[in-house]
């Protein structure tokens, strides 16, 4: 057994530890270290908590039979993953941390001595305060990553689902559950307790069923930031400096990332939390299209573009997710490369289910980060590109972003995809994106589309080149 | 007048919210996915807190409601500690240079 004062001094080790795992995601060369510094974080919280409680004896036993039966079931599937299923296995890795905080709320509610926390009915007025708000926000997360799952998962539908009285219901429980710890910290009644987790819960579910596939991005990082207080609000009950830093900089985290990609949207973070986006805009977009002419193509046209072209640009969206596209994508640009052209990639900010999801499966499928630019980088160069080939993107590339103040998306950053001298657009058919909106570029002279499987249409041009 | 430990902690929470601000900021977006998973494997670091739990039985009964719980805690945490960090250094490993005189 360890003294309190030497654990405490591990546990700052170990947060420093995640800082600098972080730290090291600044750059990819440095990024495996970083994650070797989280690991070895990990490990020491996870001894020093051992030793400090000198218990040794068959709960001892049981703790590692737990440790390990969760660590293969979490080793199985890191392995068997596919990197396109990954925003569905970082929601559902959220709504575990978000059980896991309510989990150890109520352990420590029920046997507060064990804590240091004062005796059942009787719990420390500060500590009971943390506790409750840890796993509110923890069942948030849960049930709040339940469903962000489901709907990344095209288990539930990925439209927003929306009734009359919403918003209204939402503020009325939120206020309910701010209520709801007040009285539980007067009283001390585990009725209270009880009925705090199952409104919290609720709350979480409601939160997230109005919210639209494609903002996704958002409600994940949203969800990641929620994780980080929980675990913050339990290790101030805990008084564990390793869980209030972790906490810390993974709220922090989180909230960043929700911030990047509610810019990349042009939208408030607000306005995304209220859903409903791209629900009502069907109708109007409907009337005015398939009256004009498209061009579309196959792939013998795609090829013959891109072979005379001296430089390409790639804009990689969702839909090339979708048809696992990446690794047809890699071999034809290989084969551009062969003959001598320029070929970058271009990636929007919100392109894809989560941030940096379209940097994964480039990097899954052996293209090199060095030629993967993020929008701000690469913009301007699409005027001095010879083809830009749009695979599965379609709002992001959308010129009335910058032309239509009437527009839902207009004000959002979108790729200069326009200004190539003849755009490819890979989809499946003419129907409008995410935002519910028709895209002017379709139509424009120097577009080909390419209506068929991005993956398919792929291998085909790549067989034409 | 001594100063309630609280504060201290409220300290340490404060300015870990401005290193995460500073140091997820010099993150790179190409890296935002492995991020995630990271930061994911981290806060499960509340195994601390599961473990407590889970030890919280005496010798005779080790499961008890509230030791069940804290080892229920403890296999999620385990699953996304495991699964974070391992998902994480495959997505790392995957991210290449361009191989230089190809």
């Amino acid at each position: 057994m360890i003294s309190a004062n030497l654990s405490a001094i591990f546990y700052l080790a170990s947060g420093v530890l995640f800082i600098l795992a972080l730290r090291g995601l600044s750059s990819p060369e440095t990024s495996r270290q970083g994650n070797l510094f989280g690991i070895l974080g990990m490990i020491i919280a996870i001894t020093v908590t051992f030793l400090s409680t000198g218990n040794f004896s068959t709960g001892f036993i049981f703790v590692l039979i737990f440790i390990l039966a969760g660590g293969s079931i979490g080793a199985f599937i890191a392995y068997r993953i596919p990197m396109t299923a990954m925003p569905e296995l970082v929601a559902g890795f959220h709504s575990l941390v978000g059980l896991a905080a309510v989990f150890v709320a109520i352990s420590a509610f029920l046997n507060p001595e064990a804590f240091n926390l004062g005796t059942p009915g009787n719990i420390k007025l500060g500590s009971l305060i943390e506790m409750s708000i840890g796993a509110a926000v923890g069942a948030i997360t849960f049930s709040g990553s339940v469903i962000a799952f489901l709907k990344l998962q095209g288990i539930m539908s990925g439209s927003p689902i929306t009734f009359k009285g919403q918003h209204p219901l939402n503020a009325i429980i939120l206020m309910s559950i701010v209520v709801l710890i007040y009285l539980l910290c007067s009283t001390q009644s585990s009725n209270l307790f009880w009925i705090l987790l199952a409104v919290s819960f609720l709350i979480g579910f409601l939160l997230i069923i109005p919210i639209g596939g494609a903002d996704m991005p958002v409600v994940i990082s949203m969800l990641n930031s929620y994780s980080g207080w929980a675990a913050a609000g339990i290790g101030f009950t805990l008084e564990n400096t390793a869980l209030i830093i972790t906490g810390a900089l993974v709220g922090s985290s989180g909230a960043i990332l929700s911030y990047i990609m509610c810019k990349g949207m042009n939208r408030s973070f607000f306005n995304v939390i209220l859903g409903g986006f791209g629900a009502t805009e069907d109708a109007t977009s409907n009337s005015t299209k398939e009256q004009r002419p498209v061009k579309s193509g196959n792939a013998d046209d795609a090829a013959f573009l891109m072979k005379n072209a001296s430089s390409v640009i790639i804009v990689p969206g969702y839909g090339m997710a979708v048809a696992q596209a990446q690794h047809a994508l890699r071999e034809m640009v290989d084969t551009l490369k062969k003959n001598d052209i320029k070929v970058s990639y271009a990636i929007h900010p919100v392109a894809g289910r989560m941030p940096g999801h379209m940097n994964v499966l480039l990097a899954e499928a052996n293209v090199p980060y060095d030629e993967v630019f993020e929008l701000e980088e690469i913009n301007n160069d699409f005027a001095n590109a010879d083809v830009a080939f749009v695979i599965g993107a379609n709002d992001v590339t959308n010129p009335v972003a910058k032309t239509d103040p009437q527009s839902p998306i207009y004000g959002m950053p979108v790729l200069d995809v326009e200004k190539c001298k003849s755009v490819l657009f890979v989809k499946r058919s003419l129907s409008p994106g995410y935002a519910g909106i028709d895209n002017d570029l379709f139509y424009k002279e120097n577009t080909l589309m390419l209506f068929a499987d991005a993956k398919k249409m792929t291998e085909d041009i790549t067989k034409n080149l | 007048m001594e100063i309630d430990p609280l504060i201290f902690r409220l300290s340490i929470f404060i300015l870990s919210i401005f290193v995460g601000y500073y140091v997820v900021w010099s993150v790179t977006p190409s890296l935002h996915t492995p991020l995630m998973s990271v930061t994911n494997a981290i806060s499960s670091v509340i195994i601390v807190g599961a473990i407590i739990a889970g030890l919280s039985g005496n010798s005779d009964n080790v499961f008890n409601t509230s030791s069940i719980f804290g080892f229920l805690a403890i296999a999620l945490a385990a699953i996304n500690i495991f699964g974070g960090f391992l998902v994480t250094q495959r997505m790392l490993a995957m991210y290449k240079k361009k191989k230089k005189g190809k």
